[in-house]
């Protein structure tokens, strides 16, 4: 299980290196202030141009994959978001995928029953998984704009108040801490039990996952176990929200950990699987509408071809085409 | 049975041992360790030097599948790493697939294949995996730094074999794409692949003959005109003796109002000439004022197998010769991937066909308006159209003696999404017809096992494990409903489901839809008709019997 300990290791080590360079050499401007900048720049610009990369690619087809009745006779009701017709269909079927995850929820599992019989059930817990997880770190990700403005905006703090929901320990616990780390145990486990997924998966699977998790373990540690002191650190934040290039102040190693691992976790992001964040929306099998033989679709290279005219094949058949009686242009 | 498969008892004994989706141990094992092993069933003839030689395709030579050595051209590598690129240029889908996969497994057990034979290259993500991990190697940066991090390995002869066995292990059927949260298409892929692997003469002779064939004869079977005329004039004759109605379809005539254009195997095979004598009782009975090409002789579209291309060259053919005879539009046959070209890619590559006009139905004067750009309209659309407005004269008794079930050809499910028009001429032609399990019809439907040209004999064993969903589905009603006629708009499905039911499930008959039509057709001025179109008897019927309306 090489590829599952590998990236395991890998982390582990990643953690160790702020930590070892913040408390014993005093490289906290290193890791406090060069690292994060160039982790942000990495991540903004890495995206935007892999997605120019992909947006300068040409669509040459209408490919829709269409899930659902098309739009044909007037009294057959189409389905509207499995086979869009209109813009603001295809616009809503892109948005179920992204906010809801609707191809997921499809999912099957197939079982080969007694006597060679195949049977299907809903399988929804990749769904369900995947959707806690990826709407938790959204949910974590915005509570943490609180370290970015001077004053905390309205909706932080709504977020944090809903998320604190369960008041049971202080400071405040946030359900979306416990629920990503279920979620990130569920997708690895997933990964690791069943012999499909491990034959599939790959270094760069778990390395993302393991990746995260550490980041959400090192932040659970420091906000309900070591109680950081949260000020310096919202004054760091401001700081480099600021374009300050200042040294920060006196801050546990443990928060370099922590901050390191996400700089990582933003440059590793536009170089990997990670940028299925923006893919999702550029999909051509899901952001098109089913209306190719209504409105004609243009392939920007259309290839010239040359084909076998009816000229050409009356040419090679006049004689026996005469025979059976057909009309021909030629005698 | 073909002496590439072995018989029903075996496959089914490896199915009751080995009950698990995926077959084999591979707890040690990745992926890539697995060799690539080629055995009588599960490949196809390769393309042969004539035909290559007649398509200007590479490297046309004497080999098989089953040979150490290949005989690659001179510079291969460098061959395929180039149309890769150049690939990679042209299709945002292809470079979008290659980066988006996440391996979440969503689609492993959603093949086809793979449910049938076990085999893990089977699942869609490792089938994108064997290009991906190619494709990675063009980034090697990360690989260098640390060994087997991203999973990317060489191009190398084994990787060409692994491709050509589990590329032809896909029938673009799209599936998968279905279950995809990001609709990665293997379908895409494979497409890709193939037109890699031809331009290093690594082919199919069951694609590349008809390919060949359509392009100088004007269809797939490769008819010359002169028998393709007389092989409808059979059925003409057939017809007649049937119900005692002179019906009399043109040929070439300029001035038609349609073009009616089906792929071959309607017009040759057993059982797609029945259908054939459905669509041509049904115009006849309309009256439609139609013609058929000898030129433009082929619906299907095995350049779509081939490459791109390819599928534009042999599609030009219908808007040609429409231009030529001066229709005002086209009506297409029952077809699965004939269907995806015409809906999907015909009126990028070869329109805009201005030439022609918005179709109309001249029976019920409805405007297609979905085909108001490409022109052409499906055949059951415009026949549930009639239904609907009431204009055939449908007696549904005459198909008592047939219990459906209706099988969704994947490329017009998920290449199209018609779903309800084949339904409804079903549900007004037929007494009984009951639907397959919900996970394996209409957009979720299995393929027949031998679409995108793999219906080749010598694929058998292929065809029979990559069918087995399907045959599965029909198993079930056949036990519950006693359905003993599966009913498709597909000539493919025609050609391969016969010998699939006759495998797995004895006792099942394929029919076209448009059968059913020419069986409920009440002719104007017909003679007391006692059998189908088969001339099997029809219940209730029976000479001497009494019970007809």
């Amino acid at each position: 299980m090489k590829k599952v300990f590998m990236p395991l290791v890998m982390v582990a080590i990643l953690a160790l290196i702020p930590f070892v360079g913040v408390q014993y050499a005093g490289l906290s401007y290193l890791f406090g202030v060069i690292i994060p900048y160039t982790a942000i720049v990495v991540l903004l610009a890495g995206f935007l141009l892999r997605l120019a990369d992909w947006l300068r690619r040409p669509v040459p087809f209408r490919i829709p994959t269409t899930c659902g009745q098309e739009k044909s006779l007037e009294w057959i009701k189409y389905d509207r978001f499995e086979s869009p017709h209109r813009f603001w269909e295809v616009a809503a079927r892109v948005l179920f995928e992204v906010l809801f995850f609707r191809s997921l929820f499809r999912n099957t599992k197939a079982e080969i029953h007694k006597d060679a019989n195949l049977a299907y059930g809903s399988h929804k817990w990749l769904w369900f998984g995947g959707l806690a997880f990826h709407w938790s770190l959204l949910i974590i990700v915005l509570r943490h704009s609180r370290f970015f403005f001077p004053m905390v905006p309205g909706f932080t703090d709504l977020l944090s108040h809903v998320d604190g929901f369960f008041d049971v320990t202080l400071p405040t616990f946030y359900i979306t801490d416990a629920v990503v780390l279920v979620a990130i145990t569920f997708l690895v486990f997933r990964r690791l039990n069943d012999a499909k997924m491990r034959l599939i998966s790959l270094q760069t699977d778990y390395f993302p996952l393991f990746l995260i998790a550490a980041i959400v373990v090192v932040g659970v540690f420091m906000r309900y176990l070591t109680r950081l002191d949260i000020m310096p650190v919202k004054d760091q934040m401001l700081r480099l929200v600021n374009f300050s290039v200042d040294a920060p102040g006196d801050i546990g190693a443990l928060f370099y950990v922590h901050l390191f691992l996400v700089s990582v976790l933003a440059i590793y992001f536009p170089f990997s699987k990670l940028m299925h964040a923006g893919a999702i929306f550029l999909s051509p099998t899901r952001n098109q509408c089913n209306n190719s033989r209504e409105k004609r679709h243009i392939n920007p290279w259309n290839t010239a071809i040359k084909f076998r005219t009816y000229a050409e094949y009356e040419d090679d058949y006049r004689e026996k085409m005469k025979k059976a009686k057909l009309p021909i242009e030629k005698q | 049975m073909s002496k590439y498969v072995p018989k029903l008892p075996e496959l089914k004994k490896e199915f009751d041992e080995k009950p698990s989706v995926l077959k084999g141990d591979y707890s040690a094992r990745e992926w890539w360790d697995i060799p690539v092993e080629f055995r009588d069933g599960n490949w196809c003839f390769p393309g042969k030097s004539e035909v290559l030689e007649d398509l200007g395709f590479a490297n046309p030579r004497k080999w098989a599948a089953t040979d150490d050595d290949w005989q690659l051209p001179a510079g291969w590598q460098k061959t395929i790493s180039d149309g890769l690129q150049s690939r990679l240029k042209k299709y945002r889908s292809l470079k979008l697939f290659l980066d988006s996969c996440v391996r979440c497994g969503a689609c492993a057990d959603k093949c086809h294949f793979f449910l049938g034979t076990g085999d893990p290259k089977n699942m869609p993500v490792v089938r994108a995996e064997l290009l991906r991990s190619v494709y990675r190697h063009d980034f090697p940066l990360v690989e260098k730094i640390l060994k087997g991090f991203s999973g990317s390995r060489k191009l190398t002869e084994a990787v060409i074999k692994e491709w050509h066995m589990y590329f032809h292990q896909c029938t673009e059927c799209r599936r998968c794409s279905v279950f995809c949260p990001f609709g990665i298409d293997t379908a895409e892929i494979t497409m890709m692949v193939r037109e890699l692997l031809n331009l290093v003469g690594v082919n199919n002779n069951w694609i590349l003959a008809p390919v060949s064939n359509c392009n100088r004869t004007g269809n797939h079977l490769g008819i010359e005109p002169h028998t393709f005329v007389q092989n409808i004039n059979s059925l003409v004759e057939d017809i007649e003796d049937l119900t005692g109605v002179a019906v009399e379809p043109t040929f070439n005539r300029k001035g038609a109002e349609v073009l009616f254009v089906t792929p071959s195997g309607d017009v040759f095979g057993d059982p797609g000439v029945y259908t054939m004598m459905g669509y041509l009782l049904l115009f006849h009975h309309i009256g439609l004022d139609y013609t058929i090409s000898t030129y433009a002789s082929e619906g299907g579209n095995f350049g779509m197998f081939t490459s791109n291309d390819m599928m534009k060259k042999l599609n030009a053919k219908m808007y040609h010769e429409a231009k030529r005879l001066g229709v005002k539009w086209i009506l297409g046959g029952e077809c699965g991937h004939m269907w995806r070209v015409v809906h999907q890619y015909m009126n990028t590559m070869n329109g805009p066909a201005d030439f022609l006009q918005v179709p109309v139905s001249p029976i019920t004067g409805t405007r297609f308006t979905n085909a108001s750009a490409t022109k052409m309209v499906h055949i059951a659309e415009f026949t549930a159209d009639l239904i609907y407005h009431n204009k055939l004269k449908l007696d549904p008794k005459r198909n008592d003696h047939l219990r459906t079930t209706f099988h969704d050809s994947c490329n017009v499910a998920r290449g199209m999404g018609m779903f309800e028009e084949p339904r409804h001429v079903l549900r007004n032609v037929c007494n009984s017809f009951h639907e397959m399990p919900e996970d394996t019809i209409r957009e979720k439907t299995f393929c027949c096992g031998s679409g995108s040209g793999l219906n080749a004999e010598e694929n058998m064993e292929n065809r029979m494990r990559g069918g087995f969903p399907r045959a599965n589905a029909v198993k079930q009603v056949k036990e519950r409903h006693k359905v003993d006629s599966l009913v498709t708009i597909c000539a493919i499905d025609r050609a391969s489901l016969p010998p699939l039911m006759k495998y797995w499930n004895p006792g099942v008959s394929v029919y076209g839809l448009h059968e059913l039509v020419g069986n409920a057709l009440v002719m104007q001025g017909e003679k007391r008709r006692t059998t189908d179109l088969r001339e099997n008897t029809m219940a209730g019927f029976e000479d001497g019997g009494d019970d007809e309306e």
